[in-house]
């Protein structure tokens, strides 16, 4: 634990510091020590070899869904902290959607004493913004909060009321607490399960309009100013969606947004053969709506990408598209696949990492996600031209339900260190 | 980013040839006349005295009906029959909330059944694609309707009596009317119907009833059924069921049929020698009035018989087509 590790010779990248230079970094105590110069009587216990590597702040997923405590079948803490592990993911947010819900500090307890004993990955739990997530009562945030809540949501159970959500930010803002939103209005996106356009209509599917989305968007928005409620949009879809939030930002408002990988990258023209591996909710948008997000990319109209990681049992999936349960596993292709929006020439490999690590960290206000002196040794090391394919044999999450299976993936991480303490090394 | 292979091959083996039968779309010009084609011949036999012919003999074919179905699942047990096939017909109804057996387990024990052909019907689109992505090789699958995505033997029986009373599609100009958007034999009569060259397809509905963008499948959209029937050749209604009164998508019957209805005075509008199909079951006074269904341009019954006979071309062919793949397999071995 308190070992001294040296990794030497790395491109070290750390977009908070603005740093992107091949040299060396200390670790002591599970913290940075130094970068460039070993500290004076710095004595290493192990040198990590990192030439021709990268050496990046591990990765912040603001959006995994770990399956436990109530849906073992998918998953477990201790199986998806390993993915974690193996995709460079040192930090990841779990959405409350657990059986209990995580509504109480009883369930955020057990997540943390299971993310412990795992030791692979920081677990940020969010809470349920409503008890049972009904989209009625008030959930003890407060108290959930000092459990270890980093945010609160009501994922995408609607919160019908108006007033009751009105009230839920309030109470939030009373405790300068953030709120994440997965907007989707229930009764647009009802019996949807994909993008509501061409391919839909071809195919005889119900869609989900983008209406489903904006609307949401536009009423939290709206109540985020009245509050003034510190608040971010989880994965969104649409275009129209990350201009508003956009335009929120300008105006002054705290307000935040991620896109989940597979959305700046596939389109709902991926699902015309009908397979479930493309069954995602948010769906895969239009052409226009991805080309929107990319633009955005550019501008920095968001702060995050995420993995929306969901894995499934092979049951979950065996099913005609519709019957499917939505959702793909990705804790494991993070960073291959948001390499590509780099190898396509459209955002630099410094501004990729700064989407996956301070980007996040700024949302969740935690001193996350660089490499500055003093802070946690959450370190990913990655050879960003290695080329791999994630198998039913390799893969770590209990799930692989993912269109990548199979797919050649260029950039592989070679070690991830969480607090100082290696949780992943390549074999 | 992904080779997206055409999944409607899916329907063809390597020389070509139907060996399951999903939809419509996809399929060459030349293989929808090749089922026309062999539906003739069989309509032709229908009408003799001996009305058996031994192409499926030997053969079990399993009617999986998970939704239900009076006319279809009739039709294709007298085809299977009248093929001399073995039939089984299983009338699985389910819920989405019913927990019970899965379509893959319910499949799995059919095939230890050795079967070889499955004629499904199932309430979610893609089913059909699903099943024959799973089952055993050479097991033919029929597509008997999928949800909303495609009805292929319902647009082939209507193909085929639009064939039968005007002789070539290219002159004509076609409209479908009603629920386009719930409607899978809409899909497939409009994959059918721009494959085969008709002139011009319409479909005349409200908004509510229309799928988004469904112009992008090649057809003009029209919300005023006067205007949409004016020098129509076919008129292809389509059912209109009553839930969706309740699902606000409609005030209510005597308000669509007012707009949508196909009356004697509406189909003035249409060609001198123009005809009328309706899948059935027919709603009298909701989506056509009892004096058109009945009456000389009607040709609803008529569609009921060459039903049969394109049920009996799509299996006779798609069993050719699996045990053709087989003996090149064998060969290859």
């Amino acid at each position: 634990m308190t070992k001294n590790i040296a990794i030497r010779n790395g491109r070290v990248i750390d977009p908070a510091n603005d740093l992107d230079k091949v040299t060396d970094l200390f670790i002591s105590e599970g913290k940075i020590a130094a970068i460039g110069q070993a500290p004076e009587g710095f004595t290493v216990d192990r040198e990590i070899d990192a030439t021709n590597l990268i050496v990046s702040p591990g990765l912040i997923d603001l959006c995994a869904h770990l399956r436990e405590p109530g849906y073992t079948r998918k998953g477990s803490i201790a199986s998806e902290t390993a993915a974690a592990a193996a995709g460079g993911v040192t930090t990841l947010c779990m959405p409350p959607i657990t059986k209990p819900i995580a509504d109480n500090s009883a369930v955020i307890d057990l997540i943390e004493d299971r993310a412990k004993q795992a030791g692979n990955a920081r677990v940020l739990p969010m809470g349920a913004l409503t008890q049972g997530l009904k989209g009625e009562q008030l959930s003890p945030m407060y108290a959930l909060s000092k459990a270890g809540c980093i945010g609160f949501t009501n994922v995408r159970e609607p919160i019908r009321s108006s007033l009751t959500l009105v009230r839920c930010l309030e109470y939030a803002a009373t405790h300068d607490l953030l709120v994440i939103f997965q907007p989707q209005d229930a009764e647009l996106a009802d019996g949807g399960t994909m993008h509501d356009d061409t391919t839909c209509t071809r195919l005889g599917l119900s869609g989900i309009p983008e209406s489903a989305e904006t609307i949401e968007v536009a009423r939290c928005l709206l109540l985020i100013e009245q509050t003034g409620v510190k608040a971010h949009f989880g994965q969104l879809s649409c275009e129209r969606s990350v201009k508003m939030v956009m335009d929120a930002r300008t105006r002054g408002l705290r307000v935040t947004a991620d896109i989940a990988i597979q959305n700046l990258l596939l389109t709902d023209e991926n699902v015309s053969g009908f397979d479930p591996n493309f069954h995602l909710i948010p769906p895969l948008r239009s052409q226009l709506d991805r080309a929107g997000l990319r633009h955005a990319l550019l501008a920095d109209g968001f702060q995050a990408i995420c993995s929306d990681h969901q894995p499934h049992e092979l049951a979950a999936k065996q099913a005609p598209f519709a019957a499917t349960e939505p959702g793909m596993t990705g804790l494991e292709t993070l960073l291959p696949l948001s390499l590509m929006l780099v190898q396509q020439e459209l955002i630099s490999l410094p501004q990729m990492i700064e989407k996956l690590t301070s980007g996040p960290a700024s949302v969740l206000g935690t001193g996350l996600g660089t490499l500055g002196t003093g802070r946690s040794a959450d370190i990913c090391i990655f050879d960003p031209e290695q080329e791999w394919t994630l198998t039913e044999e390799n893969h770590r999450s209990a799930g692989s339900n993912t269109p990548f299976l199979n797919f050649p993936l260029k950039g592989q991480v070679c070690f991830t260190l969480l607090e100082g303490n290696v949780v992943f090394q390549l074999a | 980013m992904f080779e997206q292979k055409d999944p409607n091959l899916i329907q063809l083996n390597s020389a070509g040839q139907l060996k399951h039968f999903l939809t419509t779309e996809g399929l060459s010009r030349e293989l929808l006349t090749e089922i026309l084609d062999t539906a003739d011949s069989f309509v032709d036999m229908s009408a003799q005295q001996v009305k058996k012919v031994p192409l499926l003999r030997g053969k079990t074919v399993v009617n999986l009906f998970f939704e239900a179905s009076t006319r279809t699942a009739s039709t294709f047990e007298l085809a299977a029959k009248r093929l001399s096939a073995d039939v089984l017909n299983l009338n699985i109804k389910t819920s989405s909330t019913s927990k019970g057996e899965t379509l893959k387990d319910t499949l799995m024990t059919m095939e230890a059944m050795h079967s070889d052909m499955f004629v499904v019907r199932h309430s979610d689109s893609g089913a059909a694609h699903y099943i024959a992505s799973q089952v055993t090789p050479h097991v033919a699958v029929i597509n008997a309707g999928d949800g909303r995505h495609a009805h292929p033997t319902q647009a082939m029986l209507d193909m085929l009596t639009i064939r039968q009373h005007k002789g070539s599609f290219e002159p004509l100009k076609v409209a479908i009317v009603g629920d386009i958007l719930h409607s899978r034999v809409a899909r497939s009569q409009i994959h059918a119907l721009r494959t085969l060259g008709a002139a011009e397809i319409r479909v005349i509905a409200p908004t509510t009833l229309l799928p988004r963008h469904i112009e992008a499948l090649g057809v003009k959209v029209y919300t005023d059924m006067n205007q949409g029937l004016k020098d129509i050749d076919v008129v292809m209604m389509l059912r209109l069921q009553k839930e969706r009164m309740q699902s606000a998508l409609l005030p209510s019957e005597s308000e669509f049929y007012r707009l949508y209805g196909l009356t004697e005075e509406k189909l003035k509008l249409t060609h001198p020698d123009s005809i009328v199909m309706h899948p059935g079951p027919i709603n009298r006074g909701v989506e056509i009035e009892t004096s058109v269904a009945d009456g000389p341009k009607s040709l609803i019954l008529k569609q009921v018989t060459n039903g049969i006979a394109v049920r009996m071309a799509v299996m006779s062919m798609s069993m050719s087509g699996q045990m053709t793949e087989y003996q090149a397999e064998k060969e290859g071995e």
